[in-house]
């Protein structure tokens, strides 16, 4: 696992470092899972290691947004004189931008791909 | 002699352990429930951690401020997580390469309609400038949502908020509307709420399963960029 992780914060730091050279507007992080990603199609794959750590990682994603989501409240008053155009506004451009994405892919989508090959339920 | 409550509460309140602490047990409780629910995505643990963590602040007067010194040891995480999705990514990445053209159309398409459609609805129910600008990132991971704000004209810090509320909006009611859609291809569904709800989309397809999850990263990851490089351009030319 620790090894593992050193290997995520390096990719990360790799990604800060290049993102505040050359200005990009994507985050360190961002850039640091292209580059992992890069690295791996080089090497042909994770190892265990890394495979099982990212998954634990990943798996217990939403509490990491947890601290963030908190601050909410300290923001909240923001939101309060114009909260009802913006809960419209919210509602119904998380549908409509669910509902465009989702229908321009499968309009697109290759006959032969068998859809939802192997994995079972989908979010 | 044991020393007065108040003294105890003085100590724990300058600590990092009690904001660490809290935050793990909000979570852990919410995920219970979560997961007594089945999964439920009306049950999203993120929407009822920070439902709890709120309520708990707010009752013990405590300050976002010292709640956040504990909880940045979570907070940081974030970045080598982030760093991780590339795992999955590339443990996908033959179907992701088979659907180059859907998935790059699917982008754009939602993309746009994410930044546009904020824009207009807040427009049309008379919500400011800078509050409808405010609006426009909001489908995007907060780091580069707050940086596209600030440019184009929004209030970053509104930004942020409205992020987290799209991304819960889009974790908790994305499984209706694909539902309603009779739409089953899990590269699909991830993938929409990796452009619609960015990181808290992403963390609820990843619940649901691998394939999903990975193409929801994708959307997360491809969106971010694009939204930063488009959206400038965009609203330029619409003045």
């Amino acid at each position: 696992m620790l090894a593992a992780l050193t290997q995520l914060l390096v990719f990360q730091l790799l990604g800060e470092v290049v993102a505040r050279w050359l200005t990009l507007p994507v985050p360190g992080p961002v850039l640091g899972m292209l580059f992992l990603f890069l690295a791996l199609a080089l090497r042909g794959g994770p190892g265990h290691e890394l495979q099982a750590t990212s998954q634990n990682l990943l798996q217990h994603l939403s509490l990491l947004f947890v601290p963030a989501g908190a601050g909410i409240m300290v923001h909240l008053h923001r939101v309060a004189d114009e909260w009802l155009p913006l809960l419209l506004s919210l509602v119904i451009s998380t549908a409509a931008t669910l509902v465009v994405t989702a229908l321009v892919m499968k309009l697109l989508m290759p006959a032969q791909a068998a859809p939802g090959a192997a994995s079972g339920e989908a979010p | 002699m044991t020393p007065p409550i108040s003294e105890i509460w003085v100590y724990l309140s300058a600590s990092p352990l009690l904001g660490l602490t809290i935050t793990l047990l909000a979570y852990q409780g919410a995920f219970w429930l979560y997961r007594r629910s089945g999964m439920n995505p009306l049950a999203n643990p993120v929407l009822i951690a920070v439902t709890i963590l709120v309520l708990l602040l707010t009752l013990t007067a405590t300050s976002y401020e010292t709640y956040f010194a504990g909880a940045q040891f979570v907070h940081f995480l974030l970045g080598p997580a982030t760093v991780a999705l590339a795992v999955p990514l590339y443990t996908q990445f033959r179907r992701v390469r088979s659907l180059l053209l859907p998935v790059l159309a699917g982008l754009v398409a939602g993309s746009l309609t994410a930044a546009l459609s904020a824009i207009a609805v807040a427009r049309l129910f008379g919500a400011s400038l800078p509050t409808q600008l405010s609006l426009a990132p909001k489908s995007v991971t907060t780091p580069i949502a707050m940086g596209i704000a600030e440019r184009i004209g929004g209030i970053p810090s509104l930004t942020a908020v409205l992020v987290i509320i799209t991304g819960i909006l889009g974790a908790v009611g994305a499984r209706y509307i694909f539902d309603a859609m009779k739409l089953r291809d899990p590269a699909i569904r991830g993938f929409a709420i990796g452009v619609a709800s960015h990181g808290i989309g992403t963390a609820r397809a990843f619940q649901v399963s691998e394939q999903a999850g990975a193409f929801a990263a994708l959307a997360m990851g491809l969106n971010g960029a694009l939204t930063a490089l488009l959206l400038p351009l965009v609203l330029s030319w619409m003045q």
